[in-house]
């Protein structure tokens, strides 16, 4: 039993940052339908940024805030100026397929330039216990969940309490209507591409100490993340978030209760399931569509 | 007088040019990317090392030794391309790969050519198969495992112990004799847990010890994968005392986990921090050319070409159909051939016999705190 709650614990540390990243899939998609397959390494890049600014001297929180200022010009406004802009009037699928390219050509760089090595991290959470329950809980895991908390609980608020939030809501529901009644579309799906660049800035500040830095990290984290937001429903910030926490528990629990060979294909299982029974994901909408 | 001169600088010029036409080429496949990148990096280094320092003082029988390395990319499919596409090239000897699952499947094309290769995998089987060309440059886990299990039950005072081991060719070979040692002699292996390379998540593993409440963890993963699980364990609370190989206590995985590295043991065939003057030579010179300190691949991938250039000084020739035949049996001793660092002899599968330690970790340094001796 006790181990059980340790699992779950830790599920759900894992599961936060899966959704931190799975956010990101549906806010993309809703606002651009990009689907961004180097999302996984747009988590890995961040901290090579990081890294890259303690090595040049900077203190760890300066690297820390020139990580997520330079995530965000080259994930948020580069990525989309760049990559999605020109794609975009090609279609859906040519632009996932770029997408595609951009991810090997990311690993590819970072191999290239810092090296094929993993490195280490630090934690921006100290090591160390506190009990809960008469268990104990390591720091890491709870700083891990509520700074993801933090983020996902500041997302939801800004998207729908706030007139900003409205505005992007409008341009991602109907552009069109949004521009008669003067939202600025374009404007507001720059900021949500800011907003993607942030959330996996943020992810790769939590999960690297824990899976170190090394350019292949992408792969799993993108994988785990897309699945996420498919089982939630990709049309749904909320959906992204619970198919994370599910599947990081469900990942968890797999490798403990299944097997470690097979806790890959668990959640892979589980996606399969809810594309059959229910595909339009467990709280997302069916979206129809027209000719 | 004139035509002397003439004649001389002619003579030079045509042995120098005869000299590097006659180089010897080594022909090198390791891990310089994927998940073994540690490894492969290191081996390459040494060999680098050891190649520029015997071309220095005049080569081997006067020739220079050249090399070419190629990257096989941690994967042995990769590996098994390189490695014929290496034996092509007619090589005097294959150095690599290091991954035991690479040597797997490239030992039988080197032996099918006649070429010996010189390998730095570890799993007990590779030399087990009557393959006359391979040789190891570190202990087979048939020579380091029933140490390492001596241990756990002697000194650790184990009654139960979690076995993890990595789902490959490597963590197979040492789990199996591992466990078979412990259960000889009378250690209880209440936790078997496989793993898979380059995993990154080891919650639930490391949730399994915990439920098992083992007296002693014995850690058998590659080198990112025991920084990882090593950081989890500390993460969990895990105070069960760990034991492991080289790749639990290297270098890089001390640089990796950092504070979780500590109190972690190990049995080493292979240390940078060996209290052998040699050792400490080549450490200091590795890291003043690298800038980082070398682990035991390092070490492995510098023996294996002076492994080379003792067997071709025995044999007083160049001759790789004969190479194999005279590094059996052979006794090389550091006193003779300073670069081979410790006294080593080979066997006639091509495992080695050597001096070896066991090492902890404190304070993020390898402190050696017994010396193993050669078994002959």
């Amino acid at each position: 039993m006790s181990n059980l709650f340790d699992l779950l614990v830790a599920g759900l540390a894992t599961g936060a940052i899966y959704a931190l990243v799975a956010v990101g899939f549906t806010l993309l998609w809703q606002t651009s339908q990009t689907i961004n397959f180097a999302q996984g390494e747009f988590v890995m890049l961040p901290a090579f940024l990081m890294l890259a600014a303690m090595h040049v001297g900077a203190p760890f929180w300066l690297a820390i805030i020139l990580g997520i200022l330079l995530s965000m010009i080259l994930l948020g406004l580069a990525f989309k100026l760049l990559l999605v802009d020109p794609m975009m009037r090609h279609g859906v699928l040519p632009l996932a397929i770029a997408t595609m390219a951009l991810a090997i050509g990311l690993k590819e760089a970072v191999k290239q330039f810092f090296s094929a090595e993993a490195s280490p991290f630090p934690s921006i959470v100290p090591t160390g216990d506190v009990s809960i329950l008469d268990h104990a809980v390591s720091l890491q895991s709870i700083g891990v969940l509520v700074v993801a908390i933090l983020a996902v609980v500041g997302l939801t608020t800004l998207l729908n309490r706030t007139s900003l939030g409205h505005q992007m809501q409008a341009a991602a529901q109907n552009p069109t209507v949004a521009r008669i009644i003067w939202v600025p579309v374009e404007r507001m799906i720059l900021l949500t591409f800011l907003i993607n660049a942030f959330l996996v800035a943020l992810a790769s500040l939590l999960i690297t100490p824990i899976y170190l830095a090394k350019f292949s990290s992408g792969e799993v984290l993108g994988q785990a993340a897309f699945i996420a937001a498919i089982v939630g429903g990709f049309n749904q910030v909320r959906g992204a978030i619970a198919g994370g926490l599910l599947i990081g528990v469900l990942d968890n629990l797999a490798a403990a209760y299944v097997s470690t060979q097979y806790r890959a294909a668990v959640p892979m299982i589980f996606l399969i399931a809810v594309i059959l029974f229910r595909p339009q994901g467990l709280l997302g909408r069916a979206e129809e569509r027209t000719v | 007088m004139k035509s002397t001169l003439l004649v001389s600088a002619l003579l030079t010029a045509m042995t120098a040019t005869s000299a590097f036409a006659q180089a010897i080429k080594l022909a090198d496949v390791a891990e310089l990317s994927g998940g073994g990148a540690t490894v492969g990096t290191n081996w390459k280094n040494g060999i680098d090392l050891a190649i520029e320092e015997i071309n220095a003082k005049g080569g081997v029988l006067g020739r220079k030794l050249e090399v070419t390395h190629a990257d096989s990319q941690s994967n042995p499919g990769v590996a098994r391309a390189q490695v014929q596409k290496a034996l092509d090239a007619e090589p005097y000897v294959l150095l690599g790969p290091g991954y035991s699952g690479s040597v797997k499947v490239t030992a039988p094309l080197a032996a099918e050519a006649g070429i010996a290769q010189i390998m730095g995998g570890e799993a007990a089987e590779l030399t087990q198969g009557g393959n006359k060309f391979l040789f190891r440059t570190s202990f087979g886990q048939q020579s380091s495992m029933p140490k390492v299990a001596k241990y756990i039950h002697d000194e650790m005072k184990a009654k139960t112990v979690a076995v993890v081991w990595v789902n490959n060719d490597f963590g197979r070979g040492g789990r199996d004799v591992v466990i078979k040692e412990l259960d000889r002699l009378g250690s209880k292996v209440v936790a078997d847990l496989s793993t898979e390379a380059g995993q990154a998540d080891f919650a639930a593993d490391v949730g399994k010890i915990k439920a098992a409440n083992p007296d002693a963890v014995f850690v058998y993963l590659n080198e990112e994968e025991s920084a990882r699980i090593l950081k989890e364990l500390k993460r969990q609370g895990v105070t069960a005392p760990l034991m492991g190989e080289t790749t639990l206590i290297g270098q890089k995985v001390i640089e990796l986990a950092g504070d979780a590295a500590n109190g972690a043991r190990g049995h080493v065939g292979l240390t940078t921090d060996a209290p052998v003057d040699l050792i400490k030579a080549f450490r200091e010179k590795f890291s003043k050319k690298y800038n980082y300190v070398p682990d035991h691949n390092g070490l492995k991938g510098y023996l294996a070409v002076y492994m080379v250039k003792a067997t071709t000084e025995k044999m007083g020739k160049v001759d790789p159909k004969k190479f194999a035949d005279t590094l059996h049996g052979l006794t090389i001793k550091a006193a003779d051939e300073p670069g081979i660092l410790m006294d080593v002899t080979f066997s006639d599968t091509g495992d080695i016999d050597r001096q070896s330690f066991l090492v902890e970790v404190v304070e993020g340094k390898q402190i050696v705190k017994q010396v193993l001796p050669k078994v002959k």
